[in-house]
């Protein structure tokens, strides 16, 4: 059983591995940069388990504006990939403009927020 | 050729509906404007009740010393001895979007005082609600529902009583920002797009300044999009509508002083991250999905639930923690009430004694919305037709609103643009059909082809709902005859359901075809019902919510009577007493006394200290010398009292006494709410208890009375006063105004000592005399 498991778990990476390989590079890239700001959100939850939360605006602005950029590259890449049909019409220019405000409204509101 | 001439005749048709349509909405505004300035015709241009003059007090605050000095406001006017910070208690939304208006109007030298602006910023902000809620009900079902769905709520009573001009409350402008991030959301929703994203979150964060029913939003919206969820409706677009409003949103709403940190802290919020976790876990998931085969994904999911499980367990036990570690498991006390109906009138009398905290009665449903009551049944029907996820999220809407609705009357407010959307929904739909059976009909007789009748009408409904996604509108049109049956068999007698499922069978086999008669009735009922709405809101408007409570008016058969007995007593602080006196009062009045007569006041209708409250109920309900002596330890000078009995003005000061009492009684144990009711009654006549009739409120209430008519008769209890002739030995009347209506005494200085034990000594055998010649001179009358 657990080697049949482990079998299925081998061959199901195997088969992630090659179904991300054909992702265009553009969208590697965004995901690479997802998991940066993830990382990055985590490095300072693990901070303030350690050292503690006193500034805690600092903490909330720091880790929602990890996860806040995650989350709207997240969002360029669902409407960029060529293979969402949802978003067909929408040219990827558009797209970025909208990422590019959304980003400048976060980061404002964290400038603000910072304290 | 033909198809060219066609196509131009649409695009024609198309232009001259959109202008159409706006001059619609243009008149919506105007009429949603206009409706609401009865009060400033019938009355004057005034400030109304309790809480506007306070939010008036911060805009003059705000306009005059800018928004620096506001946001670090510590008012000492109020709560004496131990102050407010404003700043960073008050929802600033009104505030400054008055102070907005005020400032750009006059850069553009056109000078209003803040009070006219102050005034109009209810009726102005209601036109944009319309407007609003024109947009919203546009995304959800077509451009013909929401022009409906706008003039109704142009003028739904219901929100003409919180907006009519004067009216300067939170929920003035917060309806409308409630309804734009309804739309901006479900706009966001239909389209996918990051840009609306954006502005979403901010018409939230507006939200989040106006007013404290934001929570009602972050709440409503996660359950939107885990019903979307749960019935398999994910979508790429749901992720953009709502991960970017949850970061975004909390940012901002953090941003806002009065919630701070609350934003991450509390458990109203909890519901939002939650969501926003298992919104994730899904879109891994259908990632997934969509890059593997089915067979290796089956595999996925063998492997990924049995460590998942693990992984939610934990989670949800941190969350459990969280929340249970907090006080009140992190809920505040008016949420709580929310939830549990029963939990303020258990635990916190202060919440439980405000009037717009009860539940609401039947009839009020009726006066609030009326006729729309019996049409949003067949706008949520209509809903369910096709349903999209912008239908389900009205759906989901106006069932909650409807429970919140019944907890609370208040709450009365965020049901009705609900109902207005819905019922606007069943009555274009409706109309819908009958116009097209008509036309039918008629070309039939006329001798056309049924093919081109059919495209006309085709052409006729596919520019209005352009936002409408095209495959829908084929299953748009044969929901209709259903809708239609629905609203014709509601009007006409409310058959049994299974007739009706029965009836609609039947008519979508006739293609939506009713008959030319059936078809010309109902159109005639609707148009009746909608007269009877319209009629009814207009006398809503003039008659039942136009009244600013400050100003009261009675029509007698002499003739019209005017009371202003409150600006005639706050202008009598303002004159004769002395800049730093303070003026104790039931905390309804605070409010008003720090705004209008500008003296420091012991407690006001923020209500945020429920000991300080119970000092002056324990004060009120106390005997004359305890309360004195309550008032003189908090430095009060005046005491004001409002008084009914004379005028027959219900909610005056003896009316409102038993809560005073139960607030009192709260925290000082030894008032006793029995002690004050004879036989569970509460009785102010000669069978009240000695206790009632020796408080302080009854005297202050009650002295001199039996002079004005020679036997005290009280037209608001309807009887004779229980003790008519005493003396007051600690308080003395310094005002009384014209109809008794507010009446001031001042607290007598503490005497010598020496002095002060033979007054004692006097007083004592005085008052049992005064008593005794009391009860003597009432038994004749008897």
């Amino acid at each position: 059983m657990a080697r049949s498991t482990g079998k299925d778990a081998q061959a199901l990476f195997h088969s992630l591995r090659s179904a991300y390989a054909a992702t265009p590079t553009t969208l590697k890239i965004i995901d690479l940069y997802v998991g940066f700001a993830v990382f990055t959100a985590l490095i300072q939850v693990v901070y303030m388990a350690i050292v503690g939360s006193f500034p805690f605006n600092s903490f909330l602005s720091g880790v929602l504006s990890c996860v806040g950029t995650a989350v709207l590259a997240v969002c360029l890449r669902i409407q960029v990939n060529k293979d969402n049909k949802e978003f067909k019409d929408l040219p990827p220019e558009r797209a970025f403009a909208d990422f590019v405000l959304c980003n400048l409204v976060l980061h404002l509101v964290i400038m603000n927020f910072l304290g | 050729m033909a198809a060219a001439a066609k196509a131009g005749e649409a695009t024609l048709r198309h232009a001259f509906g959109n202008v159409l349509s706006f001059f619609i909405l243009l008149l919506i505004g105007v009429l949603a404007f206009s409706i609401r300035l009865f009060s400033v015709i019938k009355y004057e241009s005034v400030i109304h009740e309790f809480d506007p003059y306070f939010n008036y007090r911060v805009t003059q605050f705000l306009t005059k010393n800018g928004i620096y000095d506001f946001w670090n406001w510590f008012d000492d006017r109020t709560w004496y001895p131990l102050g407010r910070v404003i700043g960073g208690t008050v929802y600033p939304g009104l505030t400054l979007t008055a102070g907005t208006i005020w400032w750009l109007l006059n850069s553009l030298n056109i000078p209003l005082s803040v009070e006219t602006v102050c005034v109009f910023t209810a009726p102005i902000f209601s036109a944009f609600a319309s407007w609003a809620t024109y947009l919203l009900t546009k995304e959800v079902k077509g451009a013909g529902a929401g022009l409906t769905a706008a003039a109704l709520l142009a003028m739904v009573p219901s929100y003409i009583s919180r907006s009519v001009a004067g009216s300067y409350d939170n929920e003035a402008v917060a309806i409308f920002a409630l309804i734009i991030t309804f739309y901006l959301y479900i706009k966001t929703l239909n389209t996918g797009s990051l840009f609306y994203a954006t502005l979403n979150a901010i018409a939230y964060f507006y939200m989040v300044c106006s007013w404290g029913g934001y929570t009602f939003i972050i709440n409503l919206i996660p359950m939107h999009v885990l019903l979307c969820i749960v019935t398999g409706r994910y979508s790429s677009r749901l992720y953009i509508a709502y991960a970017p409003l949850v970061v975004l949103g909390t940012l901002l709403a953090a941003l806002v002083p009065v919630v701070g940190f609350n934003a991450v802290m509390t458990s109203e919020h909890f519901a939002s991250f939650l969501v926003f976790i298992i919104l994730h876990v899904v879109a891994l998931v259908y990632y997934i999905k969509g890059i593997l085969s089915p067979k290796m994904f089956k595999v996925a999911v063998t492997l990924v639930v049995s460590v998942g499980l693990v992984v939610c367990c934990a989670v949800i036990a941190i969350l459990v923690a969280l929340v249970a570690s907090s006080p009140t498991k992190g809920w505040s006390g008016r949420s709580l009430s929310l939830l549990d109906p029963t939990y303020a009138s258990k635990y916190i009398p202060i919440i439980a004694s405000v009037s717009e905290h009860q539940p609401p009665t039947w009839p009020s449903y009726f006066m609030d919305i009326n006729v729309l009551a019996f049409l949003v049944p067949a706008g949520i029907i209509a809903c369910f037709l096709p349903l999209s996820d912008a239908s389900s999220f009205v759906v989901l809407y106006i069932v909650t609103s409807v429970y919140f609705s019944g907890v609370m009357v208040r709450l009365m407010l965020v049901f009705a643009p609900a109902a207005c959307i819905m019922s606007g929904i069943a009555l274009s739909q409706a109309f819908d059909v009958f116009t097209r059976s008509i036309k039918f009909q008629l070309l039939r007789i006329l001798g056309f082809s049924e093919a081109d009748a059919g495209d006309g009408s085709s052409a006729n409904v596919v520019p209005e709902n352009d936002a409408v996604k095209v495959d829908k509108s084929e299953e748009t049109i044969k929901e209709r005859p259903s809708r239609k049956n629905k609203k014709k068999e509601k009007e006409q007698m409310e058959k049994a359901q299974a007739e009706k499922t029965s009836a609609k069978s039947k008519t979508e086999k006739r293609l939506l075809v009713l008959p030319m008669e059936l078809s010309v009735i109902g159109l005639l009922l609707l148009v009746f019902m909608g007269a009877f709405y319209v009629v009814h809101c207009v006398w809503a408007a003039a008659e039942a919510y136009s009244a600013p409570s400050i100003v009261l008016t009675s029509y007698t058969h002499e003739g019209l009577h005017v009371f202003d007995d409150f600006r005639e007593a706050y202008a009598w602080l303002r004159h004769n007493t002395e800049v730093d006196d303070k003026v104790a009062s039931w905390w309804d009045y605070g409010y008003q006394t720090t705004a209008m007569a500008n003296r420091t006041v012991i407690v006001d209708n923020n209500t945020w200290n429920n000991t300080h409250i119970a000092t002056v109920g324990t004060a009120m309900s106390s005997p004359e010398k305890a309360a004195w002596e309550i008032f003189n330890s908090l430095d009060v000078k005046y005491v004001l009292v409002v008084f009914g009995g004379l005028v027959g003005y219900p909610s005056d000061d003896i009316n409102k006494f038993l809560w005073m009492v139960r607030i009192g009684g709260g925290v000082f144990p030894h008032i006793k709410e029995p002690d004050y009711l004879r036989d569970g009654q509460y009785r102010i006549d000669s069978q009240a208890t000695p206790t009632m009739l020796n408080c302080l409120m009854y005297k202050l209430s009650y002295y001199r009375f039996v002079e004005t008519d020679g036997k005290g008769f009280d037209r608001v209890r309807r009887t004779e006063i229980g003790k008519k002739y005493f003396k007051l030995t600690h308080f003395e009347e310094v005002f009384t105004t014209h109809h008794w209506m507010v009446r001031i005494y001042k607290l007598k200085p503490s005497k010598n000592r020496i002095r002060g034990k033979m007054k004692k000594s006097k007083s004592r055998t005085s008052t049992p005399s005064s008593k005794r010649s009391g009860s003597r001179k009432k038994n004749p009358w008897q």
